[in-house]
Protein backbone atom coordinates (compact mmCIF):
# COMPACT_ATOMS: atom_id res chain seq x y z
CA UNK A 1 0.00 0.00 0.00
CA UNK A 2 1.51 3.28 -1.05
CA UNK A 3 1.60 5.74 1.10
CA UNK A 4 -0.10 9.22 0.22
CA UNK A 5 1.22 12.34 0.67
CA UNK A 6 0.60 16.10 0.16
CA UNK A 7 2.66 17.51 -2.72
CA UNK A 8 4.22 21.03 -2.02
CA UNK A 9 5.38 23.47 -4.49
CA UNK A 10 5.89 26.72 -5.38
CA UNK A 11 3.51 29.03 -6.26
CA UNK A 12 6.61 32.07 -7.54
CA UNK A 13 8.80 34.08 -7.17
CA UNK A 14 8.63 34.59 -10.92
CA UNK A 15 4.86 33.32 -11.19
CA UNK A 16 2.64 35.80 -14.16
CA UNK A 17 -0.20 35.64 -11.42
CA UNK A 18 2.28 36.18 -8.01
CA UNK A 19 2.10 40.14 -8.75
CA UNK A 20 6.36 40.61 -8.55
CA UNK A 21 8.19 38.70 -6.24
CA UNK A 22 6.09 36.77 -3.73
CA UNK A 23 7.08 33.18 -3.33
CA UNK A 24 4.15 30.99 -2.08
CA UNK A 25 5.03 27.44 -1.01
CA UNK A 26 1.53 25.46 -1.01
CA UNK A 27 1.12 22.50 0.47
CA UNK A 28 -1.58 20.62 -1.76
CA UNK A 29 -4.38 17.40 -1.49
CA UNK A 30 -5.06 17.11 -5.00
CA UNK A 31 -6.15 20.68 -6.03
CA UNK A 32 -7.11 21.62 -2.32
CA UNK A 33 -4.68 24.46 -0.68
CA UNK A 34 -3.75 22.70 2.79
CA UNK A 35 -1.46 25.26 3.67
CA UNK A 36 0.29 28.14 2.05
CA UNK A 37 3.35 29.86 3.02
CA UNK A 38 4.40 33.34 1.33
CA UNK A 39 8.10 33.45 1.96
CA UNK A 40 9.33 37.50 1.27
CA UNK A 41 12.26 39.51 1.26
CA UNK A 42 13.28 38.96 -2.90
CA UNK A 43 12.59 42.64 -2.70
CA UNK A 44 13.67 43.80 0.14
CA UNK A 45 15.80 47.11 -0.51
CA UNK A 46 16.71 48.24 3.69
CA UNK A 47 14.67 51.65 2.70
CA UNK A 48 14.12 52.63 6.54
CA UNK A 49 17.87 51.90 7.40
CA UNK A 50 18.67 53.45 3.80
CA UNK A 51 16.36 56.82 5.37
CA UNK A 52 18.21 57.07 8.75
CA UNK A 53 21.22 57.43 6.62
CA UNK A 54 19.84 60.64 4.90
CA UNK A 55 19.05 64.08 5.75
CA UNK A 56 15.09 64.08 6.15
CA UNK A 57 14.30 65.62 2.82
CA UNK A 58 16.42 63.28 0.84
CA UNK A 59 14.51 60.17 1.36
CA UNK A 60 11.12 61.71 -0.50
CA UNK A 61 12.39 60.23 -3.56
CA UNK A 62 12.58 56.81 -1.94
CA UNK A 63 9.24 56.49 -0.55
CA UNK A 64 7.85 56.48 -4.33
CA UNK A 65 9.49 53.28 -4.14
CA UNK A 66 7.25 52.06 -1.41
CA UNK A 67 4.19 50.85 -2.99
CA UNK A 68 5.19 51.33 -6.21
CA UNK A 69 1.68 51.86 -7.71
CA UNK A 70 -0.07 54.41 -4.61
CA UNK A 71 3.30 56.46 -5.21
CA UNK A 72 2.14 59.99 -3.90
CA UNK A 73 0.23 58.24 -0.98
CA UNK A 74 3.49 57.19 0.50
CA UNK A 75 5.39 60.41 0.43
CA UNK A 76 1.95 61.66 1.69
CA UNK A 77 2.53 60.19 5.50
CA UNK A 78 6.27 61.18 5.25
CA UNK A 79 6.04 64.05 4.97
CA UNK A 80 2.69 63.96 7.47
CA UNK A 81 5.48 62.81 9.63
CA UNK A 82 8.13 65.63 9.23
CA UNK A 83 5.52 68.11 9.62
CA UNK A 84 3.92 66.99 12.84
CA UNK A 85 7.66 66.60 14.13
CA UNK A 86 8.37 70.20 13.16
CA UNK A 87 5.07 71.36 14.00
CA UNK A 88 4.34 73.32 11.17
CA UNK A 89 1.10 73.19 8.53
CA UNK A 90 1.59 73.30 5.02
CA UNK A 91 -0.56 76.21 3.08
CA UNK A 92 -4.09 75.66 2.06
CA UNK A 93 -3.47 75.17 -1.36
CA UNK A 94 -1.00 72.53 -1.24
CA UNK A 95 -3.16 70.41 1.34
CA UNK A 96 -6.02 70.81 -1.48
CA UNK A 97 -3.09 69.55 -3.96
CA UNK A 98 -2.70 66.35 -1.88
CA UNK A 99 -5.88 65.88 -1.32
CA UNK A 100 -6.37 65.90 -4.95
CA UNK A 101 -3.01 63.97 -5.71
CA UNK A 102 -4.00 61.15 -3.11
CA UNK A 103 -7.51 60.19 -5.04
CA UNK A 104 -6.00 60.27 -8.23
CA UNK A 105 -3.25 58.09 -6.61
CA UNK A 106 -6.28 55.96 -5.57
CA UNK A 107 -7.76 55.66 -8.92
CA UNK A 108 -4.36 55.11 -10.27
CA UNK A 109 -3.65 52.34 -8.18
CA UNK A 110 -7.07 50.64 -8.23
CA UNK A 111 -7.06 50.65 -12.39
CA UNK A 112 -4.00 48.76 -11.97
CA UNK A 113 -5.66 46.54 -9.24
CA UNK A 114 -8.55 45.95 -11.35
CA UNK A 115 -6.54 45.30 -14.35
CA UNK A 116 -4.23 43.03 -13.70
CA UNK A 117 -6.64 40.85 -11.27
CA UNK A 118 -9.35 41.00 -13.78
CA UNK A 119 -6.15 39.74 -15.99
CA UNK A 120 -5.37 36.79 -13.49
CA UNK A 121 -8.97 35.43 -13.76
CA UNK A 122 -9.69 35.73 -17.25
CA UNK A 123 -10.71 38.92 -18.09
CA UNK A 124 -8.28 40.18 -20.64
CA UNK A 125 -10.51 43.42 -22.62
CA UNK A 126 -10.99 45.19 -18.63
CA UNK A 127 -7.24 45.21 -18.53
CA UNK A 128 -6.51 47.22 -22.20
CA UNK A 129 -9.44 49.51 -20.73
CA UNK A 130 -7.90 49.71 -17.22
CA UNK A 131 -4.52 50.75 -18.97
CA UNK A 132 -6.38 53.53 -20.76
CA UNK A 133 -7.87 55.22 -17.57
CA UNK A 134 -4.89 54.77 -15.72
CA UNK A 135 -2.63 56.31 -18.78
CA UNK A 136 -4.95 59.46 -17.43
CA UNK A 137 -3.96 59.72 -13.89
CA UNK A 138 0.06 59.33 -15.07
CA UNK A 139 -0.19 62.44 -17.54
CA UNK A 140 -1.34 63.92 -14.18
CA UNK A 141 1.42 62.78 -12.43
CA UNK A 142 3.81 63.59 -15.54
CA UNK A 143 2.55 67.58 -16.00
CA UNK A 144 2.71 68.20 -12.19
CA UNK A 145 6.08 66.38 -11.40
CA UNK A 146 7.88 65.47 -13.86
CA UNK A 147 7.78 61.55 -13.62
CA UNK A 148 4.99 59.46 -14.43
CA UNK A 149 5.61 57.00 -11.78
CA UNK A 150 8.52 57.84 -9.10
CA UNK A 151 7.40 61.40 -8.55
CA UNK A 152 8.99 63.26 -5.10
CA UNK A 153 6.37 66.11 -5.62
CA UNK A 154 5.13 66.53 -1.78
CA UNK A 155 7.79 68.01 -0.04
CA UNK A 156 7.67 69.09 4.13
CA UNK A 157 5.49 72.32 4.35
CA UNK A 158 4.09 71.95 0.92
CA UNK A 159 4.52 70.65 -2.65
CA UNK A 160 7.19 71.07 -4.84
CA UNK A 161 5.47 73.47 -7.79
CA UNK A 162 1.92 74.77 -8.43
CA UNK A 163 -0.21 72.94 -11.36
CA UNK A 164 1.21 74.01 -14.89
CA UNK A 165 -1.15 75.96 -16.76
CA UNK A 166 -0.52 74.33 -19.56
CA UNK A 167 -0.82 70.25 -20.41
CA UNK A 168 1.62 68.64 -22.81
CA UNK A 169 -0.29 68.32 -26.62
CA UNK A 170 -0.31 65.73 -28.74
CA UNK A 171 1.83 66.26 -32.23
CA UNK A 172 0.81 66.04 -35.17
CA UNK A 173 1.66 62.57 -37.49
CA UNK A 174 0.55 60.47 -40.30
CA UNK A 175 -1.72 58.62 -38.72
CA UNK A 176 -2.83 61.45 -35.96
CA UNK A 177 -4.08 64.44 -37.89
CA UNK A 178 -7.10 66.70 -37.97
CA UNK A 179 -10.09 65.36 -36.20
CA UNK A 180 -8.21 62.19 -34.60
CA UNK A 181 -5.77 65.17 -33.25
CA UNK A 182 -8.58 67.31 -32.02
CA UNK A 183 -10.16 64.52 -30.17
CA UNK A 184 -6.89 63.57 -28.63
CA UNK A 185 -5.91 66.75 -27.65
CA UNK A 186 -9.51 67.30 -26.30
CA UNK A 187 -8.90 67.61 -22.71
CA UNK A 188 -5.57 68.95 -23.43
CA UNK A 189 -6.12 72.49 -24.32
CA UNK A 190 -6.27 74.21 -21.36
CA UNK A 191 -4.71 74.06 -17.42
CA UNK A 192 -3.73 70.40 -15.52
CA UNK A 193 -7.17 71.36 -13.71
CA UNK A 194 -9.36 71.09 -16.58
CA UNK A 195 -7.65 68.04 -17.37
CA UNK A 196 -8.18 66.22 -14.31
CA UNK A 197 -11.91 67.69 -14.01
CA UNK A 198 -12.40 66.26 -17.63
CA UNK A 199 -10.66 63.12 -16.56
CA UNK A 200 -12.66 62.80 -13.52
CA UNK A 201 -16.35 63.74 -14.82
CA UNK A 202 -15.50 61.02 -17.51
CA UNK A 203 -14.50 58.74 -15.21
CA UNK A 204 -17.92 57.60 -13.99
CA UNK A 205 -19.03 56.65 -17.33
CA UNK A 206 -16.15 54.27 -17.55
CA UNK A 207 -16.58 53.20 -13.95
CA UNK A 208 -19.90 51.79 -15.40
CA UNK A 209 -18.55 50.11 -18.51
CA UNK A 210 -16.21 47.81 -16.09
CA UNK A 211 -19.12 47.01 -13.92
CA UNK A 212 -21.24 46.31 -16.91
CA UNK A 213 -18.14 44.14 -18.06
CA UNK A 214 -17.49 42.18 -14.64
CA UNK A 215 -20.23 42.91 -12.26
CA UNK A 216 -22.88 40.46 -12.95
CA UNK A 217 -20.63 38.36 -15.41
CA UNK A 218 -20.98 34.80 -14.18
CA UNK A 219 -17.81 33.93 -14.56
CA UNK A 220 -16.15 36.43 -12.62
CA UNK A 221 -18.73 35.80 -9.78
CA UNK A 222 -17.66 32.19 -9.69
CA UNK A 223 -14.43 33.17 -9.32
CA UNK A 224 -14.77 35.63 -6.40
CA UNK A 225 -18.21 35.07 -4.66
CA UNK A 226 -17.43 33.00 -1.52
CA UNK A 227 -13.73 32.85 -2.17
CA UNK A 228 -11.34 34.33 0.84
CA UNK A 229 -13.83 34.96 3.46
CA UNK A 230 -12.99 36.91 6.43
CA UNK A 231 -15.13 37.43 9.06
CA UNK A 232 -15.55 40.82 10.55
CA UNK A 233 -14.18 39.93 14.31
CA UNK A 234 -11.18 38.32 12.16
CA UNK A 235 -10.20 41.44 10.11
CA UNK A 236 -9.53 43.35 12.84
CA UNK A 237 -7.90 40.82 14.78
CA UNK A 238 -5.26 40.54 11.40
CA UNK A 239 -4.67 43.91 11.48
CA UNK A 240 -6.70 44.59 7.84
CA UNK A 241 -7.26 47.69 6.58
CA UNK A 242 -8.35 49.95 3.61
CA UNK A 243 -10.76 47.54 1.31
CA UNK A 244 -9.98 44.55 2.93
CA UNK A 245 -11.38 45.56 6.13
CA UNK A 246 -14.27 47.57 4.48
CA UNK A 247 -15.40 44.40 2.41
CA UNK A 248 -16.05 42.50 5.90
CA UNK A 249 -18.22 44.81 6.88
CA UNK A 250 -16.22 47.40 8.90
CA UNK A 251 -16.66 50.72 8.54
CA UNK A 252 -13.30 52.41 8.70
CA UNK A 253 -11.72 54.54 7.07
CA UNK A 254 -8.55 57.22 8.02
CA UNK A 255 -10.04 59.57 5.89
CA UNK A 256 -13.16 59.85 7.61
CA UNK A 257 -11.91 58.67 11.19
CA UNK A 258 -8.94 60.84 11.28
CA UNK A 259 -9.20 63.61 8.69
CA UNK A 260 -6.09 64.65 7.27
CA UNK A 261 -4.83 67.42 4.77
CA UNK A 262 -8.52 68.36 3.60
CA UNK A 263 -10.48 65.16 3.89
CA UNK A 264 -12.73 66.96 6.46
CA UNK A 265 -14.15 69.36 3.91
CA UNK A 266 -14.97 66.26 1.60
CA UNK A 267 -17.83 65.52 0.92
CA UNK A 268 -17.59 61.71 0.15
CA UNK A 269 -19.27 57.75 1.72
CA UNK A 270 -17.60 54.97 2.42
CA UNK A 271 -18.48 51.88 1.05
CA UNK A 272 -18.80 48.58 3.22
CA UNK A 273 -19.44 44.78 2.03
CA UNK A 274 -21.54 42.53 3.92
CA UNK A 275 -19.82 39.01 3.40
CA UNK A 276 -16.55 39.93 3.37
CA UNK A 277 -15.40 37.86 0.18
CA UNK A 278 -13.33 38.59 -3.05
CA UNK A 279 -16.35 40.13 -4.75
CA UNK A 280 -17.53 42.21 -1.69
CA UNK A 281 -14.06 43.21 -1.77
CA UNK A 282 -14.16 44.16 -5.49
CA UNK A 283 -17.59 45.82 -5.25
CA UNK A 284 -15.94 48.14 -2.36
CA UNK A 285 -13.10 49.24 -4.38
CA UNK A 286 -15.18 50.02 -7.71
CA UNK A 287 -17.29 52.43 -5.51
CA UNK A 288 -14.28 53.90 -4.23
CA UNK A 289 -13.47 54.76 -7.63
CA UNK A 290 -16.29 56.62 -7.80
CA UNK A 291 -16.03 58.54 -4.41
CA UNK A 292 -12.52 59.19 -5.94
CA UNK A 293 -13.49 61.02 -8.89
CA UNK A 294 -16.65 62.99 -6.84
CA UNK A 295 -13.42 64.82 -4.31
CA UNK A 296 -11.16 65.83 -7.10
CA UNK A 297 -13.89 67.51 -8.63
CA UNK A 298 -14.49 69.25 -5.07
CA UNK A 299 -10.61 69.91 -4.98
CA UNK A 300 -10.79 71.34 -8.43
CA UNK A 301 -13.29 73.31 -8.22
CA UNK A 302 -11.39 75.05 -4.91
CA UNK A 303 -8.26 75.11 -6.80
CA UNK A 304 -9.87 76.73 -9.57
CA UNK A 305 -11.35 79.45 -7.32
CA UNK A 306 -7.97 80.19 -4.85
CA UNK A 307 -4.92 80.39 -5.96
CA UNK A 308 -1.80 80.93 -3.51
CA UNK A 309 1.07 79.85 -1.88
CA UNK A 310 2.06 76.08 -2.32
CA UNK A 311 4.77 75.96 0.02
CA UNK A 312 5.31 77.41 3.18
CA UNK A 313 7.88 80.27 3.03
CA UNK A 314 10.31 78.87 6.14
CA UNK A 315 13.42 78.71 5.02
CA UNK A 316 14.88 76.52 7.62
CA UNK A 317 12.62 74.10 6.36
CA UNK A 318 11.55 74.93 2.85
CA UNK A 319 14.08 76.38 -0.05
CA UNK A 320 13.51 79.48 -1.66
CA UNK A 321 12.39 80.11 -4.67
CA UNK A 322 15.38 80.29 -7.32
CA UNK A 323 14.57 84.52 -8.11
CA UNK A 324 15.03 84.52 -4.00
CA UNK A 325 17.70 82.77 -4.06
CA UNK A 326 19.67 84.29 -6.92
CA UNK A 327 18.83 87.79 -5.71
CA UNK A 328 19.39 87.62 -1.82
CA UNK A 329 22.58 86.36 -0.01
CA UNK A 330 20.55 85.51 3.09
CA UNK A 331 18.56 83.01 0.78
CA UNK A 332 21.23 82.05 -1.25
CA UNK A 333 22.84 80.58 2.68
CA UNK A 334 19.31 78.99 3.39
CA UNK A 335 19.50 77.04 -0.10
CA UNK A 336 23.09 75.79 0.59
CA UNK A 337 22.67 74.96 4.39
CA UNK A 338 19.23 72.80 3.33
CA UNK A 339 20.84 71.21 0.22
CA UNK A 340 24.01 70.06 2.02
CA UNK A 341 22.88 69.17 5.77
CA UNK A 342 19.14 69.49 5.65
CA UNK A 343 17.49 70.95 9.16
CA UNK A 344 17.20 69.15 12.15
CA UNK A 345 13.98 68.46 14.04
CA UNK A 346 12.71 68.68 17.42
CA UNK A 347 13.64 65.61 19.89
CA UNK A 348 10.92 62.99 19.62
CA UNK A 349 8.66 60.48 17.98
CA UNK A 350 5.48 60.84 15.96
CA UNK A 351 3.37 58.58 14.08
CA UNK A 352 1.29 59.46 11.00
CA UNK A 353 -1.10 57.77 8.62
CA UNK A 354 -2.91 58.17 5.33
CA UNK A 355 -5.30 55.72 3.60
CA UNK A 356 -3.28 54.78 1.02
CA UNK A 357 -5.18 53.04 -1.70
CA UNK A 358 -4.60 49.44 -0.25
CA UNK A 359 -5.08 50.60 3.65
CA UNK A 360 -3.50 52.10 6.02
CA UNK A 361 0.23 53.54 5.06
CA UNK A 362 1.82 54.84 8.50
CA UNK A 363 4.92 56.43 9.02
CA UNK A 364 7.30 55.88 12.61
CA UNK A 365 9.90 58.97 13.02
CA UNK A 366 11.94 59.01 15.85
CA UNK A 367 14.32 61.88 16.10
CA UNK A 368 16.90 62.82 18.11
CA UNK A 369 17.13 66.33 17.21
CA UNK A 370 19.59 65.52 14.39
CA UNK A 371 19.16 66.38 11.14
CA UNK A 372 18.42 62.56 10.24
CA UNK A 373 15.84 60.49 11.89
CA UNK A 374 17.04 58.31 14.51
CA UNK A 375 14.63 55.73 13.71
CA UNK A 376 12.23 55.46 10.73
CA UNK A 377 9.44 52.82 10.46
CA UNK A 378 6.79 52.59 7.79
CA UNK A 379 3.58 50.66 8.28
CA UNK A 380 3.09 48.68 5.28
CA UNK A 381 -0.83 47.23 4.90
CA UNK A 382 0.07 44.88 2.22
CA UNK A 383 2.46 43.03 4.99
CA UNK A 384 -0.40 42.59 7.22
CA UNK A 385 -2.84 41.27 4.39
CA UNK A 386 -0.50 39.23 3.05
CA UNK A 387 0.19 37.38 6.77
CA UNK A 388 -3.94 36.32 6.35
CA UNK A 389 -2.59 34.31 3.27
CA UNK A 390 -3.00 31.01 4.54
CA UNK A 391 -5.49 31.61 6.41
CA UNK A 392 -7.74 32.84 3.26
CA UNK A 393 -6.63 30.48 1.08
CA UNK A 394 -6.83 27.43 3.11
CA UNK A 395 -9.57 24.88 1.95
CA UNK A 396 -9.58 26.63 -1.53
CA UNK A 397 -8.60 25.12 -4.70
CA UNK A 398 -4.94 26.12 -6.36
CA UNK A 399 -6.86 28.59 -8.79
CA UNK A 400 -8.13 30.36 -6.10
CA UNK A 401 -4.99 31.67 -4.56
CA UNK A 402 -4.67 33.87 -7.80
CA UNK A 403 -8.05 35.18 -6.93
CA UNK A 404 -6.87 36.12 -3.18
CA UNK A 405 -3.43 37.60 -4.45
CA UNK A 406 -5.93 39.47 -6.72
CA UNK A 407 -7.94 40.87 -4.10
CA UNK A 408 -5.03 41.63 -1.50
CA UNK A 409 -3.70 44.02 -3.80
CA UNK A 410 0.13 43.39 -2.84
CA UNK A 411 2.12 45.11 -3.93
CA UNK A 412 6.26 43.59 -2.95
CA UNK A 413 7.59 47.16 -2.86
CA UNK A 414 5.99 47.82 0.40
CA UNK A 415 5.45 44.38 1.84
CA UNK A 416 9.50 44.05 1.45
CA UNK A 417 10.45 47.56 2.05
CA UNK B 1 -41.60 32.90 -9.67
CA UNK B 2 -38.78 35.14 -9.30
CA UNK B 3 -36.09 31.59 -9.53
CA UNK B 4 -38.15 30.72 -12.63
CA UNK B 5 -37.62 34.54 -14.09
CA UNK B 6 -34.03 34.22 -12.96
CA UNK B 7 -33.33 30.75 -14.22
CA UNK B 8 -34.46 32.30 -18.15
CA UNK B 9 -32.38 34.87 -17.89
CA UNK B 10 -29.68 33.48 -16.82
CA UNK B 11 -30.20 31.16 -19.58
CA UNK B 12 -30.02 33.69 -21.87
CA UNK B 13 -26.34 35.02 -21.35
CA UNK B 14 -27.74 38.23 -20.32
CA UNK B 15 -24.96 39.65 -18.63
CA UNK B 16 -21.83 38.16 -21.30
CA UNK B 17 -23.86 40.22 -24.32
CA UNK B 18 -24.36 43.02 -22.23
CA UNK B 19 -20.44 43.33 -21.47
CA UNK B 20 -19.58 42.08 -25.28
CA UNK B 21 -21.90 45.26 -26.42
CA UNK B 22 -19.38 47.49 -24.29
CA UNK B 23 -16.68 45.44 -26.33
CA UNK B 24 -18.12 45.64 -29.49
CA UNK B 25 -18.59 49.64 -29.39
CA UNK B 26 -14.96 49.91 -28.86
CA UNK B 27 -14.13 48.24 -31.42
CA UNK B 28 -15.51 50.56 -34.14
CA UNK B 29 -14.36 53.17 -32.07
CA UNK B 30 -11.21 55.27 -32.44
CA UNK B 31 -8.34 53.66 -30.87
CA UNK B 32 -6.71 55.09 -28.06
CA UNK B 33 -2.96 53.40 -28.96
CA UNK B 34 -0.09 55.43 -30.85
CA UNK B 35 2.20 53.86 -33.26
CA UNK B 36 5.18 54.68 -30.48
CA UNK B 37 8.63 54.70 -32.40
CA UNK B 38 6.73 57.23 -34.81
CA UNK B 39 4.31 58.90 -32.51
CA UNK B 40 4.97 59.82 -29.01
CA UNK B 41 2.62 60.17 -26.16
CA UNK B 42 2.49 64.35 -25.56
CA UNK B 43 5.49 65.12 -22.56
CA UNK B 44 5.25 67.50 -19.66
CA UNK B 45 8.37 70.22 -19.80
CA UNK B 46 8.97 69.22 -16.19
CA UNK B 47 10.08 65.26 -17.38
CA UNK B 48 13.37 64.44 -15.88
CA UNK B 49 14.97 62.44 -18.33
CA UNK B 50 18.44 62.36 -19.32
CA UNK B 51 21.17 64.42 -17.45
CA UNK B 52 22.81 67.06 -19.25
CA UNK B 53 24.92 70.27 -18.32
CA UNK B 54 24.37 73.50 -19.71
CA UNK B 55 26.69 75.92 -20.74
CA UNK B 56 26.30 79.80 -21.12
CA UNK B 57 25.38 81.32 -24.46
CA UNK B 58 28.94 82.30 -24.70
CA UNK B 59 30.08 78.75 -24.63
CA UNK B 60 31.17 78.54 -21.16
CA UNK B 61 30.46 76.34 -19.23
CA UNK B 62 27.80 76.94 -16.01
CA UNK B 63 29.05 74.58 -13.52
CA UNK B 64 30.73 76.13 -11.06
CA UNK B 65 32.02 73.01 -8.69
CA UNK B 66 30.06 73.94 -5.54
CA UNK B 67 29.00 70.09 -5.22
CA UNK B 68 25.42 70.97 -3.86
CA UNK B 69 24.50 68.39 -6.36
CA UNK B 70 26.82 65.68 -5.25
CA UNK B 71 25.91 66.73 -1.18
CA UNK B 72 21.80 66.57 -2.10
CA UNK B 73 21.92 63.35 -4.38
CA UNK B 74 20.24 60.54 -2.39
CA UNK B 75 21.28 57.72 -4.02
CA UNK B 76 25.12 59.07 -4.29
CA UNK B 77 25.13 58.75 -8.31
CA UNK B 78 27.09 61.83 -8.47
CA UNK B 79 31.32 62.55 -8.20
CA UNK B 80 32.47 65.84 -9.07
CA UNK B 81 35.87 66.33 -8.65
CA UNK B 82 37.53 70.17 -8.97
CA UNK B 83 40.27 72.45 -9.59
CA UNK B 84 41.27 76.36 -9.83
CA UNK B 85 41.56 76.99 -13.70
CA UNK B 86 44.12 79.10 -15.11
CA UNK B 87 41.99 82.38 -15.29
CA UNK B 88 41.08 82.04 -11.28
CA UNK B 89 37.34 80.30 -11.64
CA UNK B 90 36.86 76.70 -10.17
CA UNK B 91 35.88 74.06 -12.42
CA UNK B 92 35.36 71.03 -12.18
CA UNK B 93 38.09 68.15 -13.78
CA UNK B 94 35.58 65.00 -12.80
CA UNK B 95 31.57 65.29 -12.84
CA UNK B 96 30.51 61.18 -13.41
CA UNK B 97 26.85 60.31 -13.09
CA UNK B 98 26.31 56.82 -12.58
CA UNK B 99 22.51 56.16 -14.47
CA UNK B 100 22.01 53.07 -12.39
CA UNK B 101 22.40 54.50 -9.48
CA UNK B 102 20.73 57.52 -10.20
CA UNK B 103 16.64 57.66 -9.26
CA UNK B 104 15.76 60.34 -11.23
CA UNK B 105 14.22 62.37 -8.36
CA UNK B 106 15.79 66.10 -9.90
CA UNK B 107 17.28 67.19 -6.72
CA UNK B 108 20.46 67.95 -8.22
CA UNK B 109 18.42 70.08 -10.87
CA UNK B 110 16.20 71.54 -7.84
CA UNK B 111 19.78 73.04 -5.75
CA UNK B 112 21.94 73.81 -9.09
CA UNK B 113 22.56 77.82 -8.31
CA UNK B 114 23.80 78.35 -11.66
CA UNK B 115 21.16 76.15 -13.95
CA UNK B 116 23.87 73.80 -15.02
CA UNK B 117 22.40 70.60 -13.97
CA UNK B 118 19.37 69.25 -15.16
CA UNK B 119 17.35 66.46 -16.27
CA UNK B 120 16.63 66.79 -19.90
CA UNK B 121 13.24 65.86 -21.64
CA UNK B 122 15.20 62.77 -22.99
CA UNK B 123 14.29 59.36 -22.03
CA UNK B 124 15.23 57.25 -25.33
CA UNK B 125 18.75 56.34 -24.54
CA UNK B 126 20.33 53.31 -24.56
CA UNK B 127 23.82 51.77 -23.28
CA UNK B 128 25.49 48.44 -24.61
CA UNK B 129 27.85 47.73 -21.55
CA UNK B 130 27.69 48.23 -18.23
CA UNK B 131 30.29 50.40 -18.07
CA UNK B 132 28.91 52.73 -20.10
CA UNK B 133 26.35 54.09 -17.19
CA UNK B 134 28.98 55.86 -16.32
CA UNK B 135 28.40 59.23 -17.80
CA UNK B 136 31.51 61.99 -17.64
CA UNK B 137 31.53 65.55 -17.76
CA UNK B 138 32.72 65.53 -21.58
CA UNK B 139 29.43 63.50 -22.58
CA UNK B 140 26.78 65.18 -20.03
CA UNK B 141 28.16 68.69 -22.05
CA UNK B 142 27.60 67.57 -25.20
CA UNK B 143 24.24 66.25 -24.19
CA UNK B 144 23.32 69.71 -22.99
CA UNK B 145 24.81 71.38 -26.39
CA UNK B 146 22.64 68.58 -28.07
CA UNK B 147 19.65 69.41 -26.70
CA UNK B 148 20.35 73.02 -25.42
CA UNK B 149 17.02 74.43 -27.14
CA UNK B 150 14.84 71.98 -25.82
CA UNK B 151 15.91 72.08 -21.83
CA UNK B 152 16.24 76.71 -22.35
CA UNK B 153 12.48 76.51 -24.10
CA UNK B 154 11.31 73.85 -20.88
CA UNK B 155 13.03 75.84 -17.69
CA UNK B 156 11.51 79.04 -19.30
CA UNK B 157 8.08 77.66 -19.26
CA UNK B 158 8.51 76.95 -15.86
CA UNK B 159 10.02 79.67 -14.75
CA UNK B 160 6.97 80.72 -12.75
CA UNK B 161 6.47 78.02 -10.93
CA UNK B 162 10.11 77.55 -9.03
Amino acid sequence: MAEIRNFTMNFGPQHPAAHGVLRLVLELDGETVVRADPHIGLLHRATEKLAESKPYNQSIGYMDRFDYVSMMCNEHAYVRAIEQLLGIEPPVRAQYIRTMFDEITRIGNHMLWIGSSGLDLGAMTLFLYAFREREMTMDLYEAVSGARMHATYYRPGGVYRDLPDQMPLYKESPWTKGKDLERKNEWREGSLLDFAEAFARDFFTKVDEYETLLTDNRIWKQRTVNIGVVSPERALQLGFTGAMLRGSGIEWDLRKKQPYAMYDKMDFQIPIGVNGDCYDRYLVRIEEMRQSAKIILQCVEWLRANPGPVMLKNFKVTPPTREEMKDDMEALIHHFKLFTEGFCVPEGETYAAVEAPKGEFGCYLVSDGANKPFRAHFRAPGFAHLSAMDEMVRGHMLADVVAVIGTQDIVFGEVDR
Amino acid sequence: MNTVVRYFKSLMLLELFAGLSVTMRYFFRPKFTIRYPEEKTPKSNRFRGLHALRRYPNGEERCIACKLCEAVCPALAITIESTQRDDGTRRTTRYDIDLFKCIYCGFCEESCPVDSIVETGFLEYHMENASERIVDKQQLLAIGDRFEAQIAADREQDAAYR
